[in-house]
């Protein structure tokens, strides 16, 4: 079937199996591997991209129910000369070590970042008509979808508390 | 400068007879230690390193394996005939040199290849291959395997008719009996750990092609020497003609130590088919298919004096693996030299049962025996009344207590201290006393050891006149650090910039290295860049009639008596050597290993007897730090294994057919971002170990792990006096002993 996806901005025409999930159309159709298989069953973490700004788990999504969407991967974000801001982050505070989840936690810390700012309440948010505050405790709640075996969660936060307090005071400075 | 090429090799072999003097002390780079950022960071940052499945290749097609369903029996019928006429299917192959389970860590030679005959729920019994992976997929559901089912396999070690205690293993010192029933204190106690997978984020995959008659394999794998002759044994052909590409492994973690059934079948299939083939595990597969880490029954007897002092050790265990594997999990490998005692017990059971195979898993040994060991010694504390870290420091003997030999550099007992004053100890409650709202709060102890072990490892170096240099070898980099240790080694012996090295690891066509695994990576393929290195300011001090330990290398610049060079000033072609580290008397001169002490703090919640740890902190003494930041990423990593293996990771056997209940990351519980609160890592400083290795480094890779679990076990009795013996402390085996409150 054909379908019709606009990754990273750039639109692109398919003939797929109806059986290919968002995520297998990425690494095996567009040559797209930096979203991860880590267990095609949506329990990692790994495959999270955004979909016209929210974070998925593409694993669980058929290419086919996505016609037509915004995809944003990993190398919509930035490049190796080019790292953004929480790529870079995450390579000073050595916020990954076998690099095998990290695309999945930085395009998920991406979009957890805007759902913070639109004021979304998590499930350790203490009222939920507050706006949250973006705590050590928040982070470590609303980034808990994204598994890291090698266990560099302690560094995964300080990389995106590093990003929430820079982004703050760049706001703060326009305003 | 003589405008030849390099007539003279300066390579240089080495053999760890003794001490090393601190040659990287002398070094001006100052480039070794910092917490430089990983070289190839932007890489795994921006999705753009490239793991096995990754590889396209021309006419690439998909190969999905066939698990088996029944535990015990053969094969005796697969109904191709139904699936080859699906779509895109192109072949089913079965039996040939599909393997049963992965090879060991190091084993060098092909793993038990069983087919038609079955030995677990699990075991790949057939490959199916089409054009897409959504069809090989698809057709593996579909195929029909019949079989021969052998009723009555064990699957449970504790009832397992097949059992062994091998009297090699046996160690009986003095009189474990008499010394327990004299002593003043004494502790006879049982614990369990269940069996723990490695759950590497990236599923084992291959991807197979042959040119020329000779394999070509992009793989997930930690150590390419021994997978060459691993995967050569099981195709039935020269190790020469296997070449293996592992340039970026998803985690390993013991997983990835041996050539496991993916490799094998597609290598097979692509040389049957003449086309490429790509296989990748499911999760569920990852999980049967490849390495467990064994359960554990563990039986501790510690008896003292009145002052502490143990008289009596005593550390029996039951571990279990398939028939025919030669790995036992090295329980009590830790226990050996870690604390006094002079009338001392060992012995190992291993049952023979049909579950999925075990193997090296995290720190096998240490792991899960330091748990039992560690929860112990804070049973004994408890009965004598002492401090458990006074009671530790007690018990560190002068030599090793069963062949008296000395210890290398050891810093057990600075960091039992320096961590008791950093964590607050002296705020530490009699168990039960501290409730805050609705928790139970605690502390909890336990030493840190990991065995440290050297193996034989080459790796080449180039110097170019530019000033820019390589480093070449088939180790791997399995997120622990290899590129950036290197790199650094590097720098520092040459006198370079970070930005002026590249390392190129991953490729079995390279110098052999000792792999990674069992902690040894660093070390050992340090050592042999370190040796490269060495041979190569030789070469340079020779062109300017010097000796090397006369030449300072900085920034791009040699200095010798106080003339400055460029390198092209003494070199107008590329300059290369080779280091290669042999392993020697050391090893069997002195005990020698990584220490540490864990400290955590945990709430216990008072009606459910759920636990969270609420702040840890890892001391450790490894000799010589190579990078800051890698290294305490290892500790990071460690201690948070200990978390979930203190918690919440159990592989669950169905009884009736030892298969694995829960394989999916659903159900096996790793610990998330929310159970790990901000931990602490100090790592001692300027401490050198000169009997391990010439650049005085010792293992991390492990080291966090070993003991973690068992503070958080004695933080738990510390909070609520409940002591659980059956591991994880899960809340169903705490809520029902908890005190009453109001």
């Amino acid at each position: 079937m054909i379908i019709t996806l606009t990754v990273n901005g750039r639109r692109t025409e398919l003939d797929l199996d109806p059986r290919t999930t968002l995520l297998d159309a990425l690494r095996h159709h567009l040559a797209l591997t930096g979203t991860k298989k880590g267990c095609d069953h949506g329990q990692c973490g790994a495959c999270t991209l955004l979909v016209n700004g929210r974070r998925i788990n593409s694993c669980l999504a058929l290419a086919a129910s996505h016609d037509g969407d915004e995809i944003t991967t990993i190398e919509g974000l930035g490049k190796p000369e080019a790292m953004s801001d929480l790529q870079a982050a995450f390579v000073q505070h050595d916020g990954y070590q076998c690099g095998y989840c990290t695309p999945g936690q930085i395009m998920s810390a991406e979009a957890m970042l805007a759902e913070v700012a639109e004021g979304w309440p998590s499930y350790v948010t203490r009222a939920l008509d507050d706006d949250p505050t973006l705590t050590d405790e928040e982070m470590a709640e609303r980034m808990s979808g994204n598994l890291c075996r090698c266990s560099a969660y302690p560094r995964i936060r300080q990389a995106i508390g590093a990003v929430r307090d820079a982004r703050a005071s760049r706001t703060e400075a326009a305003e | 400068m003589d405008g030849q090429p390099q007539s003279k090799d300066f390579s240089v072999k080495f053999t760890m007879d003794e001490a090393q003097p601190r040659v990287l002390d002398r070094m001006a780079q100052g480039l070794l230690g910092t917490a430089m950022d990983r070289p190839e960071g932007r890489m795994k940052v921006t999705g753009t390193a490239p793991y096995a499945a990754e590889y396209r290749r021309e006419g690439l097609v998909h190969g999905m394996l066939v698990r088996s369903t029944i535990t015990r029996g053969r094969v005796t019928g697969i109904d191709t005939e139904k699936v080859q006429s699906m779509d895109g299917v192109i072949a089913v192959m079965t039996g040939g040199p599909l393997v049963r389970n992965p090879a060991q860590g190091t084993a060098h030679e092909a793993p038990a290849q069983s087919l038609p005959e079955v030995f677990y729920v699990g075991q790949p019994v057939a490959l199916v291959v089409a054009e897409s992976f959504e069809q090989a997929r698809h057709a593996a559901q579909a195929l029909t395997v019949t079989y021969d089912r052998a009723d009555g396999a064990d699957v449970d070690p504790a009832t397992a008719s097949d059992t062994e205690t091998p009297e090699d293993d046996v160690l009986s010192q003095g009189d474990i009996d008499t010394a327990m029933k004299e002593a003043a204190f004494a502790v006879d106690t049982r614990y369990t750990t269940p069996p723990h997978s490695s759950a590497a984020m990236e599923p084992h995959a291959s991807v197979a092609s042959w040119t020329d008659g000779r394999l070509e394999l992009h793989g997930s794998y930690q150590m390419l020497r021994h997978n060459v002759a691993e995967l050569a044994d099981a195709l039935g052909v020269d190790e020469a003609d296997v070449r293996i590409h592992s340039p970026y492994v998803g985690g390993g973690f013991g997983a990835k130590l041996g050539i496991a059934p993916e490799a094998v079948a597609a290598a097979h299939a692509a040389r049957e088919l003449g086309r490429p083939v790509s296989v990748v595990l499911t999760r569920p597969q990852v999980f049967e298919m490849t390495m467990r880490r064994s359960e554990t029954t563990q039986r501790l007897r510690l008896g003292s004096d009145a002052e502490g002092r143990l008289t009596a050790l005593g550390h029996e265990d039951w571990v279990s693996n398939l028939p025919g594997e030669a790995f036992a999990e090295p329980t009590a490998q830790g226990t050996h030299f870690l604390y006094g005692g002079d009338n001392r017990y060992f012995a190992q059971t291993l049952a023979r049962v049909h579950r999925p195979c075990a193997g090296s898993v995290r720190a096998p040994g240490e792991a899960v025996g330091m748990i039992a060991l560690e929860c112990a010694m804070d049973e004994l504390a408890e009965a004598t009344g002492i401090d458990p870290i006074d009671l530790r420091l007690r018990n560190l003997p002068e030599t090793h207590p069963e062949n008296g030999l000395p210890y290398s550099e050891r810093g057990l007992g600075d960091c039992l201290r320096d961590g008791a004053a950093k964590f607050g100890w002296d705020t530490r409650k009699p168990a039960g006393t501290r409730l805050e709202g609705d928790w139970w709060v605690g502390m909890g102890v336990a030493s840190a050891v990991r065995v440290n072990a050297l193996m034989n490892s080459t790796a080449r170096v180039t110097l170019n006149p530019d000033g820019t240099a390589l480093c070449e070898t088939d180790m791997t980099d399995i997120g622990t650090g290899s590129y950036a240790i290197l790199t650094q080694i590097v720098g520092e012996m040459l006198g370079l910039d970070a930005s002026q090295i590249e390392v190129r690891l991953g490729d079995s066509d390279l110098p052999k290295s000792s792999g990674s695994g069992g902690s040894w990576g660093a070390q050992s393929c340090g050592s042999a860049v370190f040796l490269a290195a060495q041979g190569i300011r030789k070469a340079l001090a020779e062109k300017l009639g010097v000796a090397a330990d006369d030449l300072t290398l900085k920034d791009g610049t040699v200095t010798s008596g106080n003339v400055q060079h460029g390198f092209a000033d003494l070199i107008d072609s590329p300059l290369t050597c080779e280091g290669t580290l042999n392993p020697g008397d050391t090893a069997d001169a002195f005990s020698i290993a990584g220490y540490g002490a864990h400290f955590a703090e945990v709430g216990v919640h008072r009606d459910t007897g759920e636990v969270r740890v609420r702040r840890m902190l890892g001391v450790f003494s490894i000799g010589r730090v190579l990078n800051e930041k890698t290294a305490s990423s290892q500790c990071h990593g460690g201690m948070i294994w200990g978390i979930g293996s203190a918690l919440t990771e159990e592989i669950m056997h169905d009884p009736s057919d030892g298969r694995i209940v829960n394989h999916n990351l659903a159900e096996y519980h790793l610990p998330v971002s929310l159970d790990v609160p901000d931990l602490d890592v100090v790592l001692l400083e300027d401490t050198r170990d000169d009997e391990a290795n010439p650049i005085q480094a010792k293992g991390i890779g492990e080291l966090g792990i070993a003991g973690a679990a068992g503070a958080i076990g004695n933080a738990i009795y510390n909070a609520c006096g409940v002591r659980v013996r059956d591991f994880p402390a899960t809340p169903d085996k705490i809520f029902p002993h908890l005190p009453e409150t109001d």
